[in-house]
């Protein structure tokens, strides 16, 4: 009652009292979510940082710089640096064809794009086995060409392809579908070709979605535990991604420097949510220019978020 | 420039949009294309423009055969329902667009197009706004900015896909009336969609109704309006009523209705007034005359001479064709 009353006098609004639930209710209400959050969300990421440094600076700096590490490193970044630009351009592909042409089979292709949202990622992992593995489908072939696909690079970066395919596709095809193609037919109309309609008129029109489907594309392929886990067969040195290697260390009692390649991690999500709020506001800001969509699933795409 | 449309048809999943279209539109002439939404008449433009290609049936353009030919060959300037403005360039830029995408070769300098964006918006008198973006204008500049924008390219002829439909109804007035005006000094031959009866007669020269694919009228719009070709033109140009007089059935607008005191006879219909409503500009009756109700309409000069209320009889004869006619002129 106090507070109603005090908001109506300050403020100088007319009453809301009639619109409002109950004080009581409120606050169990904020007190649970808020309660939540910090029990599972934020007491978990402080605590990925607190082990990191328990030993101090100088010894998370040491984990991460032995040989093992930094070449899990490389490895995770050179896995990103294939995965995200092959599946932007598949995403953008994917994207273009749904909303400017009427083909058959079209919605299939759409919920295709959701199959890897919906199938387990181990389960993704083990249909490469199953295909390029020794006894696999193509597996006599690469066996006779020398060409090693399961434990090795090329595995890897074929599950995290599979995995983060959705990624931009998702993020770009529902704006690209609430804008129409009527920009592009009047570029069409106004002379334009292909090219030009696709870098003049679409890439601004949704680049606000398509960074921020990258950035989760890529936070995602950093991350990913599952499928990699089954194709990569975790030789350390040689294909252990950093997720492997946290896992690694951390069966092996090494908590410290498994916790940093965790902090490492962490450190992404945390730089992930930030660019969203900054492109959020951004968005905001030019008056919904580009019409972002408001709540986007940011933890699906950090499995150390998740 | 002459554009001939000749056996054009068009399905959309098995929906005949349109079906054996032929139409002629003479150079320079202002064209409404008038219907009810899926008769056809946004299909036909998006064909005539080339965003649509028809099944059967050719388009020409000057004598030229450009059935074949993509929308920026054909030089068409399209202005779309909602404007499609590039949301993410300035007023300038999106004039700007149709020469900054041209060849290298063909490709005034950049001084050039300027200049050519500065001349347009004053044509659409925007002049000043060249820096706004389109969410930051009215829905009338934003029009207008779409009119400059398909200007731009020179087209040979001018496609407006319900140029008015987006637009407060203050706004579309003022718009036609600009519109109009904007034809007479440019004498580029153009094409509209409406669904609006109203706007159709007030705007065109030459006014094409559409009904299920096909054409059902072409004529100026006091030939569609006075001599309506079919029922469906009757019914689809104001309001009408169907009135068996005489053994036959006959279409009377609410206004060729002359209204008498009973005692004036003889009439052609006698009823008593039902319902009233002064609308300002004419007031409107219900008669029930004969078991059928008709819809009048009045002067309110008329409506007070005769001091007309609720309950009273009178008599209805309607006004002959020639006296329509020097009665609206």
């Amino acid at each position: 009652m106090a507070a109603t009353v005090s908001l109506r006098t300050s403020g100088g609004k007319p009453s809301r009292r009639g619109l409002q639930d109950p004080l009581w209710l409120r606050a169990i209400l904020i007190t649970l979510a808020l309660g939540f959050l910090v029990l599972f969300l934020l007491v978990p990421l402080v605590y990925v940082f607190m082990a990191a440094f328990e030993k101090g600076f100088g010894l998370f700096l040491k984990s991460l710089s032995d040989p093992d590490g930094l070449h899990a490193i490389w490895l995770t970044a050179l896995v990103a640096a294939i995965v995200v630009p092959l599946n932007t351009v598949f995403g953008l592909a994917a994207a273009w064809a749904i909303t400017q042409f009427r083909f058959r089979g079209k919605n299939l292709l759409i919920t295709l794009i959701d199959l890897p949202f919906a199938v387990s990622p181990v389960v993704a992992g083990l249909v490469f086995v199953l295909l390029f593995g020794r006894n696999g489908f193509f597996g006599p072939f690469l066996f006779e060409h020398d060409f090693k696909v399961i434990y090795a690079l090329p595995g890897i970066v074929l599950a995290t392809l599979f995995v983060t395919f959705p990624f931009v596709a998702r993020e770009v095809i529902p704006l690209m579908q609430s804008q129409g193609n009527d920009e592009e037919q009047a570029a069409l109309t106004l002379g334009a070709n292909g090219f030009q309609i696709f870098w003049k008129v679409t890439i601004p029109k949704i680049r606000w979605a398509l960074i921020y489907g990258i950035i989760l594309c890529n936070a995602r392929s950093m991350g990913e535990f599952g499928a990699v886990s089954v194709v990569s067969g975790m030789i350390r040195g040689q294909t252990n991604t950093m997720p492997l290697q946290i896992e690694n260390l951390y069966n092996e009692y090494q908590t410290v420097a498994a916790f940093s390649f965790a902090a490492v991690l962490a450190l992404l999500a945390l730089l992930t949510l930030v660019i969203k709020v900054i492109i959020e506001a951004r968005v905001q800001r030019q008056g919904n220019e580009s019409g972002l969509p408001v709540s986007v699933p940011l933890v699906a795409a950090n499995p150390v978020l998740r | 420039m002459n554009i001939e449309i000749q056996h054009v048809s068009k399905e959309f999943n098995h929906f005949a949009a349109l079906h054996d279209v032929t139409l002629e539109i003479p150079s320079g002439k202002l064209v409404a294309l008038l219907g009810p939404s899926g008769s056809g008449k946004t299909t036909l433009l998006r064909v005539i423009a080339g965003l649509e290609s028809p099944d059967a049936g050719r388009v020409i353009f000057e004598g030229r055969d450009v059935t074949a030919l993509t929308p920026a060959k054909r030089k068409v300037g399209f202005v779309f329902q909602q404007y499609a403005l590039f949301r993410h360039m300035t007023v300038a830029d999106n004039i700007a667009f149709g020469m900054s995408v041209r060849k290298r070769k063909d490709r005034p300098n950049a001084d050039v197009i300027r200049a050519r964006v500065e001349e347009l918006l004053g044509l659409v008198r925007l002049e000043g706004l060249g820096n706004r973006r389109p969410n930051q204008i009215s829905g009338g500049q934003r029009q207008r900015v779409a009119l400059a924008r398909a200007l731009a390219v020179d087209p040979s002829v001018l496609l407006l896909d319900e140029p008015f439909g987006a637009l407060d109804a203050k706004v579309r007035k003022e718009l036609r009336h600009w519109l109009r005006e904007f034809h007479d000094t440019l004498h580029i031959t153009s094409l509209f969609v409406t669904h609006d009866q109203e706007e159709a007669l007030e705007l065109a020269d030459v006014v094409v109704v559409l009904n299920h694919g096909k054409i059902e009228q072409i004529g100026t719009p006091r030939e569609v309006y006075e001599r309506p070709a079919s029922e469906f033109v009757h019914e689809f140009l104001g309001e009408v009523d169907r009135v068996a007089l005489g053994g036959q059935s006959i279409y009377v607008r609410p206004h060729e209705w002359v209204v008498a005191p009973v005692a004036e006879g003889p009439h052609e219909l006698e009823g008593t007034v039902i319902s009233m409503h002064d609308a300002g500009p004419v007031v409107r009756f219900k008669v029930l005359a004969q078991e059928q109700t008709v819809s009048v309409e009045l002067a309110p000069r008329d409506y007070r001479r005769m001091q007309i209320v609720i309950g009273d009889s009178i008599g209805l004869r309607r006004e002959s064709r020639e006296e329509a006619v020097v009665h609206k002129s």
